[in-house]
């Protein structure tokens, strides 16, 4: 290594960065995260920064189907896989059924924690019909994807809701995994 | 599931009484919900702020040279550019913008930068130098009480002291005789609200010298009246608009970042944007008075209350804040909703240094709460009675006196309430030794064993809150409404400085103007302070207080609608006549101060009861529970919108239940140890319980619609009922909230 090279100056990348099925070409520091990505620079502000540590859920995205914490998530990994955010949940002006559902159970009041519940929420019922087991349903030695409400709210229970609407959070999820 | 002996029945068109879904839960559920963090214009800088490390030091000198010739930034300020008052406060103006010259706790904003990128402005304030003289702190509040202790402000560490004296105790300290007498001592945590969206906004420069803040805040008015003095403007050269909120739980009624953002846009002519982390907003606003608490009750020997004689000593921290009134709560609801008739409390709020404490959802309620309902418990034991049964039998009603002598006037079906919730189905429990299901463990999938010791138990309690602003205060609210023909048909457009928090107030004012002028096109204008004062999204008010504003502008409205005769419809009335605007103040009846000596005082202008159930299971060898389900009946008088009052009611519950099991900022000597969410535990999806409600209609004549408001009741009751039902599966005394491990396990 050269002596002379600031290892302090950021690192930069092109790559193509595809949210919502638009790609992006992009220029992206190393150290960025894809919360900040798409907030600060696609004006992607959906999800939210409730944490920027892992620890609220209110960042959840999808990436190729599969739900992550955006804050913990490294922009430049993200070449070539698919990002869907809140933003792109809905089909056109045809709602997602979990959009409608959460406004019908009133499963929200700030709505802060919303954006990474629904995506989480997405993703888990992605999760469950692929026969994914939770920790708890692999217990029992048979996978039983089958979602209850206990099931529901073990699988969600990485999205913290500060308002307490949990208790319309689990009924929203269950109408449409019913 | 929900029960509700509902009279209000929902009329067709999006009137009060029906599930109203929110105006603004489609953009919320799309993503498109501006909040305050999302904001944003092309050539905005960045703010951020220099805090102090210490818990309380001597400033001695603040070197910027370093940070002002970082490329990028545009400004750095301290105290000294403070361009009018540099200070602020709710009640008393003793905070400062910026520390002057001293810090009086950990986290106490020193200086602020302005950059082109907010690593940028992070890395600028890390660069500023600020020499200290650290002092030793008061961190006891017991020692903060003491006149030796150092003063923290001028005029000594006494915040208020609040005495409530009734009966043979307004001839001395000497109790009366009872037959039987508990003693406790008990203690509450400090809790954080720890809303979800951290403090931010937007200040921009306008031309007129003035400026244009968008921020999330709970009373956009009274943020304007703290700002404009200190930025040195008149009030009409100060604006605000509420931009999205992401929770506010009594976090957002002190200001945070508004003046720093505001003196950054000023001295740069640029926008302004401020956003905390989460580490930040962890000393960015005020938390929960810790309280210590001492209390003695007297009864007959069936079980009545003879007397009742209590300490409360809240810790307000570095800054008054709100403690004038949390002091006032403690002290004139400490007894609780019952007849007692000799009273003897004493409530203290002190200043520390530790972290200041001002709002949160039931103030100074909460903490009396928990102590009077923790006696109440141990006199039911020593009595030989039921927990339901002693509440009953000293429960007010309509006609009784509280502690401050005021008559209760409205009704206060508390027996009818604890009946009711006692008649509830219990849940279905798993067996003392559950199966293999993991999920109905304490500890849940973690859970290192099969449950061998887990217990179960059940615990009750009460609350009693007051609604809207107490003591004197004048409490109003203002509403616009306009009625106008757009596209031939009529649209109603209501304009009110109220600020929606999460809370549903905007879908609930849509009811109200549905319901008063029989219109269906009901739109909420955005809050600002083009209007007048709404007051705070606090003291669960905005039903009662801006929904009032908006039931008289709409009574003013149609009656000069009516001048019009009746035949002809509102169309062509209004064809004639264009836009008919009316605006209208509103007040509830007037609330006195409390006797400085006595207490006594009709302080507050309504009452309102929750009481719940808890069922837990406790793992009592690994100190984990795990609430089975809460129920809980409250009585709301008027039910607006059951959707949206229900999820008050979960939500309210959900930090009760927090600040009885894991909620608490952690200190030693004044450091906050816990300022993430790693440390600082709320509650999951995982830890809230399925919930069991009944709502009751009794309405308070006084009120608009004769509702009660409904925010911040079931926070009180939720916390005691949870630790009852621990201490009726354990045995512990558990005099501490909240409940930690080593509690249960290492007993
Ligand atoms: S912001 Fe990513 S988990 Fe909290
Ligand atoms: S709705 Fe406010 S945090 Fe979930």
């Amino acid at each position: 290594m050269n002596d002379d090279e600031d290892l302090s100056a950021p690192v930069t990348m092109e790559m193509r960065l595809s949210v919502n099925g638009i790609g992006y070409p992009i220029t992206v520091d190393t150290r960025e995260t894809l919360l900040d990505t798409l907030r600060e620079r696609l004006d992607l502000t959906g999800a939210k920064k409730g944490c920027d540590h892992g620890q609220c859920g209110a960042c959840t995205v999808l990436v190729d189907g599969r739900r992550v914490t955006s804050c913990l998530t490294l922009t430049v990994a993200l070449d070539d896989r698919e990002i869907t955010t809140v933003e792109g949940l809905a089909d056109g002006s045809v709602p997602h059924p979990l959009q409608t559902a959460f406004v019908r159970h009133d499963a929200l009041q700030c709505g802060y924690c919303t954006p990474g519940q629904l995506c989480s929420a997405v993703g888990m019922l992605a999760e469950a019909r692929a026969g994914w087991p939770s920790i708890v349903t692999a217990d029992g030695g048979s996978v039983d994807a089958r979602l209850d409400e206990a099931e529901i709210r073990e699988r969600m229970s990485g999205n913290l809701c500060r308002c307490g609407a949990y208790v319309n959070i689990v009924a929203a999820i269950a109408e449409v995994a019913r | 599931m929900t029960t509700s002996k509902a009279t209000t029945s929902a009329n067709t068109f999006g009137g009060i009484g029906g599930n109203l879904p929110r105006p603004d839960g489609t953009l919320k559920v799309r993503g498109e919900f501006a909040y305050s963090s999302d904001l944003w214009l092309e050539d905005m800088l960045w703010g951020a702020t220099l805090r102090s490390p210490h818990v309380r030091a001597r400033i001695l000198g603040i070197d910027l040279t370093e940070a002002i010739a970082m490329p990028g930034v545009h400004a750095v300020l301290t105290h000294d550019d403070v361009p009018g008052e540099k200070h602020y406060g709710l009640d008393r103006r003793d905070q400062p913008v910026l520390a002057v010259d001293q810090v009086r706790y950990q986290g106490e904003a020193v200086a602020i930068v302005a950059a082109d990128h907010p690593e940028t402005a992070r890395r600028a304030a890390k660069a500023i130098k600020v020499s200290y003289e650290p002092l030793p702190p008061v961190v006891d509040p017991a020692w903060a009480l003491d006149p030796a202790s150092p003063p923290i402000h001028p005029g000594g560490n006494v915040v208020r002291r609040q005495p409530v004296r009734t009966g043979v105790f307004l001839d001395g300290p000497g109790a009366p005789p009872a037959d039987v007498v508990v003693v406790g001592e008990y203690e509450v945590g400090m809790q954080d609200q720890a809303f979800l969206g951290p403090e931010s906004g937007l200040a921009v420069p306008a031309e007129d010298g003035g400026v244009d803040l968008y921020i999330a805040t709970q009373w956009l008015h009274v943020d304007r009246d703290q700002l404009a003095p200190c930025l040195g403007l008149p009030p009409e050269l100060v604006r605000l608009t509420l931009a999205g909120v992401g929770g506010a739980f009594g976090a957002r009624e002190d200001l945070s970042m508004q003046v720093h953002a505001c003196m950054l846009a000023l001295r740069t002519g640029r926008p302004v944007k401020i956003v905390y982390d989460r580490q930040e907003s962890f000393f960015g606003h005020v938390h929960r008075h810790p309280a210590r608490m001492r209390y003695e009750h007297g009864a007959d020997a069936d079980g009545r209350l003879v007397y009742v004689k209590a300490e409360i000593l809240l810790d307000g921290g570095a800054y008054c804040s709100s403690s004038l009134a949390v002091v006032g709560n403690a002290a004139s609801l400490g007894a609780g909703p019952y007849e007692v008739p000799n009273i003897h409390i004493d409530a203290y709020g002190v200043y520390t240094n530790n972290p200041p404490c001002g709002a949160m959802r039931g103030f100074g309620a909460v903490q009396a709460c928990f102590g009077y309902e923790s006696q109440m418990d141990r006199l039911a034991a020593a009595c030989g009675l039921s927990p339901v049964e002693i509440r009953i039998r000293n429960a007010v009603s309509e006609g009784s006196r509280i502690a401050t002598g005021q008559l209760v006037d409205t009704p206060a079906p508390l027996a009818e309430m604890l009946a009711e919730l006692a008649a509830m189905p219990m849940p279905d429990l798993p067996a003392e030794r559950p199966g293999p299901d993991l999920r109905d463990l304490p500890g849940g999938v973690s859970q290192t064993t099969r449950g061998e010791g887990v217990r179960h138990g059940v615990g009750y309690a009460v609350g009693l809150k007051n609604i809207c602003y107490s003591e004197g205060f004048d409490d109003y609210s203002t509403a616009r409404v306009r009625v106008e023909l757009l596209g031939g048909k009529p649209h109603v457009l209501v304009h009110t400085a109220a600020a929606e928090v999460g809370q549903g107030l905007v879908t609930v004012l849509a009811q109200i103007a549905r319901t008063e002028l029989g219109v269906a096109n009901v739109t909420v204008a955005p809050a600002d302070t083009r209007v007048g004062s709404a007051g705070s999204s606090s003291a669960s008010r905005q039903s009662y207080m801006t929904g009032g504003a908006v039931r008289a502008a709409c009574a003013a409205v149609r009656d000069r609608l009516a001048a019009h005769g009746p035949a002809e419809s509102l169309t062509e009335i209004l064809a004639l006549t264009g836009p008919i605007e009316e605006t209208r103040e509103y007040r509830h009846r007037p609330t006195f101060p409390m006797d400085p000596f006595t207490g006594q005082g009709d302080s507050h202008t309504q009452l309102a009861l929750c009481v719940h159930r808890a069922v837990v299971a406790v793992d009592v060898e690994l100190g984990l529970v795990k609430t089975v389900e809460l129920a809980a009946v409250q009585d709301v008088g008027r039910i607006l919108n059951p959707i949206a009052l229900e999820g008050q009611i979960h939500g309210a519950s959900a930090q009760g239940l927090g600040l009885a099991l894991m909620e608490e900022i952690q200190m030693e000597g004044g450091r906050v140890l816990n300022p993430s969410f790693t440390d600082y535990l709320i509650p999951t999806i995982l830890d809230m319980p399925p919930m069991r409600l009944s709502i009751l209609e009794h309405p308070d004549p006084h009120a608009p619609y004769g509702l009660r408001g409904a925010g911040e009741p079931a926070t009180l009751s939720s916390t005691p009922a949870i630790v009852a039902a621990v201490r009726n599966a354990t045995g512990l005394e558990l005099p501490r909230v909240p409940i930690r491990p080593e509690h249960i396990a290492l007993t």
